[in-house]
């Protein structure tokens, strides 16, 4: 116990080591911290817990009344194995549906994180003229509620000539101004001007400061941006862009499942738990790098 | 003198490769104009139009905005409920997501991750609003009204998303469940980089306990970041839709929790009323850039 208390319950330990004081929670404050917000995150935690035991439950358990949440009598794997034939009636392969949306996915959200980056560097520690006007158009246009630009987008689409093409996937998320809204602020508060003019005396253009200087102390941000950048575009279903079978991404396929009714509701979770994973894989990869980078956080200007 | 030589090479070095700033920012603002901008402004010319989607637009002047100020017998009524749910939602959602990321930060690395990850996991289930639905669903089979009528609390199971009184309690907590995540991770990221030592600095100058340090260091350290999360908290809060037609349909019983943006979706999905969706959605955007210029003057305050 001693132990477990030592690694979980004692934070900032190295903090304490130096002369000032930090301030930290009491021992049974901790405790209690921890059991508060243990409850609260089971209670957020529900719905990935119901998917998962209503994937592996029966059909009959499915139906049974008073019904049961998150009890399985029988679990049975039954839910995945029947996917299979589910999809072979697909006149495309699944693989290439699982091929289209890593494609779509990761060539986005690569890009995407890129050419946030680069903008909010040049917005964020720049000296351009410009600047704030386009930063206020950002973060305005994160304000103007999409529907109705659906229209706009579509004539846009087909004056260049982009639809039914991977295009339709990338365009729309590469310029997504919640990153660059993101990385601008995160420039702004943790990475000191110093840096820059120090760079720029030892004869560094702006290219190689981006590059060499900044792109790596801005990681921990752009792992949490490829996570949410993942996480959305792995998620999409372009509407009234896309015709070509061959072109269409999972979301799609699950859909089809989904609509299958209630006979395959289990089936359905089976495939949405399938479909969960990659991004919570993002998810812990790219937070478990975060903590190491934290590590050697705290740049000095 | 060493200095003023320095300056000088550096300004010259700044100004020489002008270029590559505008090469580093060309790539978004290109896309960004397109995808973005120019769809924007021609939503906005529409909404001083009539357009069917079919039929080649027609000026309407300011036809459309008479109309819903002056005619529509909803727009009051979804106006009034998208108001009244971005007060309950928005402030809620901004300080939960940085009160749990303040406290989960504070534990040691193990107890964080699984903590956050509990807290991120709604964002990364898909279809997640599945089993509110399915929790609140009207008969007995809906798994709140079963627990309540096997504990005796009801003796006859509850229409819960028909209801006008108990529609926007349940959108309003499934709002904050689900909305939380991207504002939690960026300010567990911004709480991480709040530079040690001006800790350690505030203790030496007199910070007498948590909340003085809360107050004057950890908040003013993470300004950046809390405006992010504040303008996201902004965005979510007045375009709440998905979730209450996912869970009631739309009309709801009354329009009870009908908001502009469902509301507009209608309006165009439905009766092709394009210019008058666009410009629902021009005088919901006023809304929000009003409440945003209003939340920068008081973020402003912050460790003052």
């Amino acid at each position: 116990m001693t132990i477990l208390r030592k690694r979980f319950f004692q934070p900032r330990q190295d903090l304490a080591k130096t002369q000032a004081r930090r301030f930290t929670r009491s021992r049974f404050g901790n405790v209690m911290f921890f059991v508060f917000l243990f409850a609260a995150g089971a209670f957020s935690v529900l719905p990935l817990v119901y998917s998962i035991v209503t994937s592996l439950k029966p059909l009959d358990e499915l139906l049974i009344f008073p019904p049961r949440l998150f009890v399985v009598q029988r679990p049975t794997l039954k839910n995945y194995l029947a996917l299979p034939d589910v999809v072979s009636s697909l006149n495309v392969p699944l693989l290439r549906y699982l091929f289209n949306s890593l494609f779509v996915s990761v060539t986005a959200t690569a890009l995407h994180v890129i050419v946030a980056a680069m903008a909010a560097f040049v917005l964020s520690k720049s000296d351009l003229k410009y600047k704030n006007v386009i930063f206020i158009l950002v973060q305005f246009s994160l304000l103007f509620n999409t529907y109705t630009l659906g229209v706009p987008q579509y004539l846009i689409y087909t004056g260049l000539h982009v639809i039914d093409t991977y295009l339709v996937y990338l365009l729309p998320f590469i310029p997504s101004t919640l990153g660059v809204f993101l990385m601008k602020q995160y420039m702004d508060g943790y990475v000191p001007g110093a840096l820059i003019e120090a760079a720029h005396i030892d004869g560094a253009g702006w290219l190689t400061i981006f590059w060499r200087v900044i792109f790596p102390i801005v990681r921990p941000c752009v792992l949490t941006l490829t996570l949410f950048s993942f996480r959305d575009t792995w998620a999409t279903i372009p509407s009234g862009t896309i015709f070509s079978e061959s072109l269409k991404t999972l979301p799609t396929v699950m859909s089809t499942i989904t609509a299958g009714g209630i006979a395959r509701t289990g089936t359905a979770m089976a495939a949405s738990v399938i479909m969960m994973m990659p991004p919570i894989l993002v998810y812990l990869i790219s937070q478990g790098s975060l903590r190491e980078t934290m590590g050697n956080a705290g740049i000095k200007g | 003198m060493e200095k003023v030589e320095k300056k000088r090479l550096s300004l010259r070095m700044i100004l020489r490769n002008r270029w590559q700033l505008y090469l580093l920012l060309a790539p978004f603002l290109v896309l960004f104009i397109l995808m973005t901008v120019l769809p924007v402004l021609s939503s906005i010319v529409l909404s001083f139009f009539n357009f069917d989607m079919v039929s080649f637009p027609r000026f309407a002047g300011l036809g459309n905005y008479l109309r819903m100020f002056l005619q529509d017998k909803i727009f009051p009524t979804v106006l009034a409920n998208t108001l009244v749910l971005a007060i309950l939602t928005g402030p809620a959602s901004f300080l939960l997501s940085f009160v749990l990321a303040w406290l989960i930060n504070e534990f040691r690395p193990a107890m964080r991750t699984l903590l956050s990850f509990m807290f991120y996991a709604p964002a990364l289930v898909g279809n997640a609003l599945y089993i509110w639905q399915v929790a609140f669903s009207t008969d007995s089979y809906g798994y709140v009204n079963s627990l309540l009528l096997s504990l005796g609390v009801i003796t006859e199971p509850i229409a819960w998303l028909s209801s006008t009184s108990y529609i926007v309690p349940i959108v309003v907590m499934v709002q904050l469940w689900q909305g939380m995540g991207v504002n939690f991770l960026a300010n567990i990221s911004g709480l991480q980089n709040v530079d040690t030592e001006l800790y350690e600095a505030g203790a030496i100058d007199g910070v007498r306990n948590r909340w003085q340090e809360l107050w004057y260091i950890t908040l003013p350290g993470m300004q950046s970041m809390l405006l992010f999360s504040a303008v996201m908290s902004i965005a979510s809060a007045f375009s709440i839709s998905s979730i209450i037609t996912t869970l009631a349909g739309y009309p709801t019983v009354g329009y009870a929790a009908d908001t502009i943006v469902s509301y507009l979706s209608d309006v165009g999905t439905v009766k092709y009323e394009m210019g008058y969706a666009s410009a629902l959605s021009v005088v919901l955007f006023l809304l929000m850039i009003l409440t945003r210029l209003l939340i920068g003057r008081l973020l402003n305050k912050v460790g003052r």
